[in-house]
């Protein structure tokens, strides 16, 4: 039985003294899976994404990262095996796009001409043209352009971990479902462990294999989004009741839209 | 019609000022050349210096926030003491301290380090936190985020902090000039002792000029940067660097004082420049090498600077010597004094060479129209017309000791109405004008001359004496015999006469006192 790719062991984690932000947390993430973390604002979601590239550490239980502890690991080594994509994504403003996604590959002290054909295949990948958009400045570029290239960023050195952070929160609904098109299109290629941070449930139906509810630092709820929708716990409920529309797998019974074909074929290649 | 009458005469006063400065400047090419290369390299260096040590201050103060407030508040005060007060402080202290540029360069970096650091500290911490975990998250060192992503955002307000130093040192290099530090600062104190606006200007206009300069070029850096929101390339970097250099490098060879010459100094007020010029003047005829550390703040820095070796000799007067450098009460005994300081002055070291031949005592004057209507010569031919006049002082001579309470006993004098306090330099004019009848002057000021006025002899020697004489440093006359020699050819040769006709020139003509200086010495050595 293979190891999980990321697992969280009976974690409990305070900021400060007496402020518990994430208590008794456990859950597995299997290679290759999609996990979104799901809960209001000061659940404890983002922090327990710090806990994986040990932004944080534990103050008791442990995280393990392809088996091992956080706290073995290397901070550096760990970093480079772990992407990280922020809401407000952190594009240095003083560097280029190119030298924005390169800057890893710099960092490992890659040769330029093989980090300038990474960073032009990483910039396909993200769908902007490497020739037009290597040489801007972040400025010049409008949010869902500005995500792409934090996604672009974090994959550089090709790590088997990506931990998003409400990556899509700040984008408007039409290129945020523009992104999740591309994230279904990126992760049937390169199938990575990915752990999604999000306060809207909608968002964790469109993306996830699982979906982890959280609840004032605690795990409430832990399962496939077909059973999350049809769960009876109020906290959940609670959730649910939230959103915007009526989850996914309800229009998905309805006749299609023009937006199912997209979603079912990124689904489908994916399997 | 008026109005255009005004403008006119003000356009025509403006010019006139304008021709004089030209003049001046035309006329002190080399030597403003001198000063304000002077001026760039004590600015230069010292933002210099302030850059390489705040910034890593603030660096280092911007990731320990404890640290940080007292930093700051340190700073802070340190930049709250007066520049003047700031050389005050510094001169006992060794190493540091004293007079001459080193002294100065340290004030220069003390001021320059605060706001560089403050400016630091604010750029560092004005990053947005997501760039700065950004970096964390994606592997970065420490420092490498400091290299790669902090320093260069925070890089247009550290600029914009150098800016501000680099300004505000401009400003307080003018004032190194009291310590004898060079720069344009040198004209200003000039000007101000001589009462001489052209002079002033000269010093003040390329300062100020040369503060825009130095303030427009930074700016445009700081846009540059602030632009380009790239790392500077090398080859910019470079190109840069070599440009200062080269500035530095010219203005240090400019600055650079000769080593191994006699050092002149000399207090800043008119008679103290043209006395050093003239011992300057002395030793150059006698072939020796001089270095002119004139227009040094007061007694008390040229004391210092004696006492140090920054100078090799100044002019002092004794009762000055007696009372301020070694705290004795004085004496009427000009002899006595002079005997007194003397074997002071040898047990420190020093030597006090026979006196120049002028005593800058209080002198009491009055009109020499009335002088020669009364047949007055002593203050006490005075004492039976005093009831009938009134008398203007100078707040210091009614207050001090040895000044009006003293006199008044001494001779019995009476005015007809409490003395008048005025600034003592309009209290000769005041007395030319008719709007009081007697004053108590310095007996070497130029206007008697100028203004007809008669000195009263104290003949009852109630005034201390202040005769001048050089005060060397004992190891310096023993170095170099030729300048004793040429020294003590000076001894008797300047009287009361002399001092003020040269003063007159200087002052009231505004001769220059080079020309005033050599003047004097070939007339008395042929």
């Amino acid at each position: 039985m293979p190891g999980y790719a990321i697992e969280f062991r009976d974690v409990s984690f305070a900021r400060s003294p007496g402020t518990l932000v994430l208590e008794r947390f456990s859950v597995a993430v299997e290679a290759g899976e999609v996990l979104a973390l799901v809960g209001r604002s000061g659940a404890g979601k983002s922090t327990a994404l710090k806990l994986v590239n040990r932004l944080f550490v534990p103050d008791s239980g442990s995280v393990l990262v392809e088996g091992r502890d956080t706290r073995e690991w290397e901070p550096i080594a760990l970093r480079r095996r772990v992407g990280y994509v922020l809401q407000e994504v952190g594009l240095f403003p003083h560097m280029s796009v190119g030298e924005n996604v390169g800057i890893v590959l710099s960092l490992e002290r890659w040769a330029a001409e093989r980090r300038e054909a990474r960073v032009a295949e990483l910039l396909q990948l993200v769908g902007l043209a490497p020739d037009l958009f290597s040489s801007r400045w972040p400025a010049e570029l409008s949010g869902g352009e500005r995500q792409r290239v934090g996604v672009a960023r974090a994959l550089a050195v090709d790590p088997p971990v990506l931990l998003m952070d409400e990556p899509f929160g700040a984008l408007d609904p039409i290129t945020r479902a523009e992104l999740h098109h591309e994230f279904h299109r990126i992760q049937s290629t390169l199938r990575k462990t990915v752990v999604i941070v999000t306060h809207d449930m909608g968002e964790a139906f469109a993306l996830a294999d699982r979906i982890g509810v959280i609840d004032r630092g605690r795990l409430v709820a832990c399962d496939a989004p077909e059973a999350i929708a049809a769960s009876n716990d109020p906290q959940v409920r609670r959730l649910l009741d939230a959103m915007p529309q009526v989850p996914v797998f309800g229009t998905r019974r309805r006749p299609p839209s023009h937006e199912a074909p997209a979603d079912r074929r990124s689904l489908g290649g994916g399997g | 019609m008026k109005l255009r009458r005004t403008a006119a005469a003000l356009a025509e006063a403006a010019s006139r000022a304008m021709f004089k400065l030209m003049a001046f400047w035309a006329s002190h090419r080399g030597e403003l050349l001198t000063l304000l290369a002077q001026h760039v390299v004590l600015v230069a260096v010292s933002t210099i210096v302030a850059v390489t040590a705040a910034v890593p201050l603030g660096i280092f103060a911007s990731r320990r926030p404890r640290l940080a407030v007292p930093l700051t508040a340190f700073a802070n005060i340190v930049q709250t003491v007066p520049s003047l007060a700031m050389f005050g402080f510094l001169l006992p202290v060794p190493l540091v301290g004293g007079v001459g540029a080193r002294a100065a360069l340290v004030v220069l970096i003390l001021y320059g380090i605060l706001p560089i650091v403050r400016t630091t500290i604010a750029g560092l911490r004005s990053i947005d936190p997501a760039i700065l975990e950004a970096g964390v998250a994606l592997g970065m060192t420490d420092r490498q985020r400091l290299r790669l992503v902090e320093l260069p955002l925070a890089l247009p307000s550290i600029v914009a902090g150098v800016r501000v130093a680099a300004v505000v040192g401009v400003g307080s290099a003018t004032i190194a000039a009291a310590i004898g530090a060079g720069g344009l600062g040198e004209y200003i104190y000039r000007g101000l002792s001589m009462v001489d606006t052209t002079v002033i200007l000269a010093g003040a206009i390329p300062a100020a000029a040369l503060a825009l300069a130095v303030d427009g070029l930074l700016l445009w850096t700081e846009h540059a940067l602030a632009r380009r929101r790239h790392r500077p390339t090398g080859a910019r970097l470079a190109a840069v660097a070599v440009a200062i250099a080269l500035v530095l490098a010219m203005s240090a060879s400019a600055a650079r004082r000769s080593s191994g010459a006699i050092v002149v100094g000399s207090k800043n007020f008119t008679e103290q420049l043209i006395l050093g010029e003239l011992v300057a003047q002395a030793l150059e005829r006698a072939g020796l090498a001089v270095e002119r550390r004139l227009n040094l703040g007061g007694t008390l820095i040229c004391e210092r600077a004696l006492t140090t070796g920054d100078i090799d000799l100044y002019v002092e007067y004794t009762g000055t010597a007696l009372t301020a450098v070694f705290h004795q009460p004085t004496q009427p005994d000009p002899s006595a004094v002079f005997a007194a300081v003397r074997d002071l002055y040898a047990r420190s070291g020093r030597t006090l060479l026979a006196p120049l031949g002028f005593n800058n005592t209080f002198a009491i004057l009055v009109r020499g129209r009335d002088a020669r209507r009364l047949n007055l010569r002593t203050i006490e031919d005075a004492v039976p017309e005093a009831p009938r006049w009134r008398a203007g002082f100078g707040y210091e001579f009614l207050e001090r000791p040895d000044g009006y309470p003293g006199l008044a006993r001494t001779y019995g004098l009476r005015f007809a109405e409490a003395p008048r306090v005025m600034d003592l330099t309009l209290t000769y004019r005041a007395l030319a004008a008719g709007q009081v009848d007697v004053i108590a002057g310095d007996a070497t000021a130029g206007l008697i001359k100028g203004l007809d006025l008669f000195q009263l002899d104290d003949n009852r020697r109630y005034f201390p004496p202040y005769d001048a004489a050089i005060v060397a440093r004992a190891s310096t006359l023993l170095r170099a015999p030729d300048a004793r020699a040429a020294l003590e050819r000076l001894s008797g040769r300047i009287s009361a006469a002399d001092m003020r006709a040269m003063n007159y020139a200087a002052d009231a003509e505004h001769r220059d006192i080079r020309q005033i200086v050599s003047g004097f010495l070939s007339g008395i050595q042929g």
